[in-house]
């Protein structure tokens, strides 16, 4: 069930009903907790306004890429044209309106790469490791994870169970 | 959340979605191994055909002075327009947010990139001496033998290249989430590779954070590239000045027509797959019925395009253009002419009707009919332009040989043998996107 090598300690609840597990993240963050881990199967809008997350910086990426992409698509459709002059159609050897679609393909190339490593860096080379996870999780459970060292954990799973948990498993480290 | 839940058209759990997508991937029904040999059977009749003529050269295809672009552009042309309607329902309607898209996206996704992929063989086969393909690629050489940027070719290059990468990332990416749901579900060797595909996701509210944020800044990128794509497409054709092809009109009409098209293939291919991997009840009438919609408004959009082509080339009093669509109706091609605009113009409108939107035999041939149609329009705007281009006694009519039928269903055999891999192997049906159209159960009760 649970793939750790070096588990974080900690309680994992695990809930059937979505207003449960925010509660329960509520109550949580009211207590002051921190690090929480919630898994789901989709992306629910629900447990992002109750974890209150903040944008993701991938669109950094996106922006840094697109920009990269275009300038590099410009560059070397001029710099080509400069170092050995294809002169055709009457125009300049640096027509830059013939270069816009070059341009724009490779901002679109770039940024659209640059984002999926944006996400492949945060959120699975940056993400935590040693959490535990049950595979009910990619089902039709919700997960929710709080770290917590061995005399909180008591009243941790009496959190979850008064929220509506219908499994609390202990991880040790 | 609200108007989706409103729309009767899944009425699963989000246990039932997990359970009925990873069942498409057991054991292979015997209409769907019927389906693969097909396919494997035309490719093994183009890979032979391809053979024969690397070995003797093009001279077995059908070209002939004036007519040097013939069946292998045409149908390169016809296979990039396939993939149009992918991107439209995976990233234009998602940033529209329209429900109906969760069930059918994924198969079209699919749809799109081995359709660019198919496209991608045809400039090589049509070049003839495929061990200098890369010529066409921008690379340092001691020659200086820099391609001319200024060339639509050259932009077509760069298009569609983007626009297979950014089609696959789409694909993979979107994918990354249910190859993760199907991994905790099976077991043995089957669990280990998708352990490998699933590259660790778990669902975390950290990666879905990233992962909802960059899906959207993709779908927001892919939407202008593919309406560039085809745009490009169409000026290889609308820069030159061969009378038929040098029109200001081809860029928006070629992208519909390239929706149109790609709608019709999505038809062709879902309507049986839905049947052989058993999942007719998460494509329903509700999305052929919207399918239908698009298909009827892109084939309007066609029949527009084809009145004022024919309109603007006798308003605009050039002889040459007044000729050529002249005898595109009446001359030495006026049966695919005719089948162009009967197959898209025509049969697109018997799409008014919701019976036939949501009969899928109806449906089915009228899908048929779009993929004729939509082929020999490609077909006339090319060859028959060409075949009385400049020098009235070099004007030939061009006919195919059995190089080109050959090559032709090859790619068929091709794309199928592709996408039906893909089906057995991958979920075909988007599971987390239908998880996110379904309520969760609530212990206050109702819905949010």
């Amino acid at each position: 069930m649970a793939r750790v090598k070096k588990a974080t300690p900690g309680v994992l609840a695990s809930f059937e009903q979505i207003d449960a597990a925010t509660d329960a993240i509520q109550a949580l963050r009211a207590q002051g907790h921190k690090n929480l881990v919630v898994y789901s199967s989709h992306a629910n809008h629900e447990l992002e306004e109750a974890l209150d997350t903040p944008v993701s910086p991938v669109r950094l990426f996106t922006l840094i890429g697109g920009l990269t992409g275009c300038t590099a698509g410009f560059a070397v459709a001029i710099w080509m044209n400069l170092d050995w002059p294809v002169l055709v159609g009457g125009k300049p050897a640096a027509a830059v309106p013939a270069f816009v679609v070059i341009g724009f393909e490779l901002t679109v190339l770039i940024g659209a790469l640059t984002s999926v490593a944006g996400v492949a860096l945060l959120s699975i080379l940056m993400g935590r490791r040693g959490i535990v996870y049950d595979e009910r999780f990619s089902d039709d459970r919700i997960g929710v994870f709080a770290p917590a060292s061995a005399d909180t954990t008591g009243s941790l799973e009496q959190l979850f169970r008064t929220a509506g948990a219908v499994e609390v498993r202990h991880a040790m480290a | 959340m609200t108007v989706l839940a409103q729309e009767p058209i899944i009425t699963q759990t989000h246990a039932d979605v997990t359970r009925d997508v990873v069942a498409t991937l057991e054991k292979p029904s015997r209409g769907y191994v019927l389906m693969l040999f097909g396919a494997i059977g035309l490719f093994l009749v183009g890979a032979i055909t391809f053979l024969i003529l690397v070995k003797d050269g093009l001279g077995h295809a059908g070209y002939n002075p004036p007519v040097f672009w013939s069946v292998y552009i045409t149908t390169f042309v016809f296979w990039v327009g396939i993939g149009h309607a992918g991107t439209l329902i995976s990233a234009i309607l998602f940033l529209f947010r329209s429900p109906w898209r969760t069930a059918v996206y994924r198969s079209t996704e699919a749809m799109t990139v081995f359709a660019v992929m198919t496209a991608g063989l045809f400039p090589i086969i049509h070049i003839g001496r495929q061990w200098v393909f890369y010529w066409l690629l921008p690379y340092p050489n001691q020659r200086y033998l820099w391609p001319n940027f200024k060339s639509p070719l050259l932009w077509d290059v760069f298009a569609i290249s983007t626009y297979l990468t950014v089609s696959t990332t789409f694909l993979v990416y979107g994918l990354i989430p249910d190859v993760a749901a199907v991994r905790d579900k099976v077991s043995g060797w089957r669990k280990s590779i998708y352990t490998w595909t699933s590259v660790g996701w778990q669902g975390t509210n950290n990666q879905w954070r990233h992962y909802a944020r960059a899906y959207l800044y993709l779908a927001a990128l892919a939407t202008p590239l593919v309406l560039s794509v085809h745009s490009v497409v169409s000026w290889d054709f609308a820069s030159s000045i061969v009378p038929g092809w040098h029109g200001t009109i081809f860029a928006p009409y070629f992208v519909a027509g390239a929706i149109y098209s790609g709608i019709g293939m999505v038809l062709t291919l879902i309507i049986p797959l839905r049947k052989v991997l058993k999942i007719e009840h998460m494509i329903t009438d509700y999305h052929f019925d919207n399918l239908g919609k698009l298909t009827l408004f892109t084939g309007s959009i066609l029949f527009y395009a084809y009145m004022m082509e024919y309109f603007i080339a006798w308003y605009s009093g050039n002889t040459f253009e007044q000729t050529t669509f002249f005898r595109r109706a009446f001359g030495p091609y006026w049966w695919a002419g005719w089948t162009m605009i009967i197959c898209n113009a025509f049969v697109s409108q018997l799409l008014w009707f919701r019976k036939i939107r949501t009969n899928l035999t109806a449906l089915f041939v009228i899908s048929i009919f779009i993929n004729i149609g939509m082929w020999f329009e490609r077909y006339v705007i090319i060859v028959s332009s060409l075949s009385n281009d400049y020098i009235p006694w070099a004007w030939d009519v061009m006919n195919p040989t059995w190089a080109d039928w050959g090559i032709l269903a090859g790619s068929f055999g091709w794309f199928g043998m592709w996408f039906l891999l893909f089906a057995k192997n991958f979920p075909i049906v988007a599971i987390q996107e239908i998880k996110e159209m379904i309520p969760m159960p609530r212990k206050r009760g109702g819905h949010h």
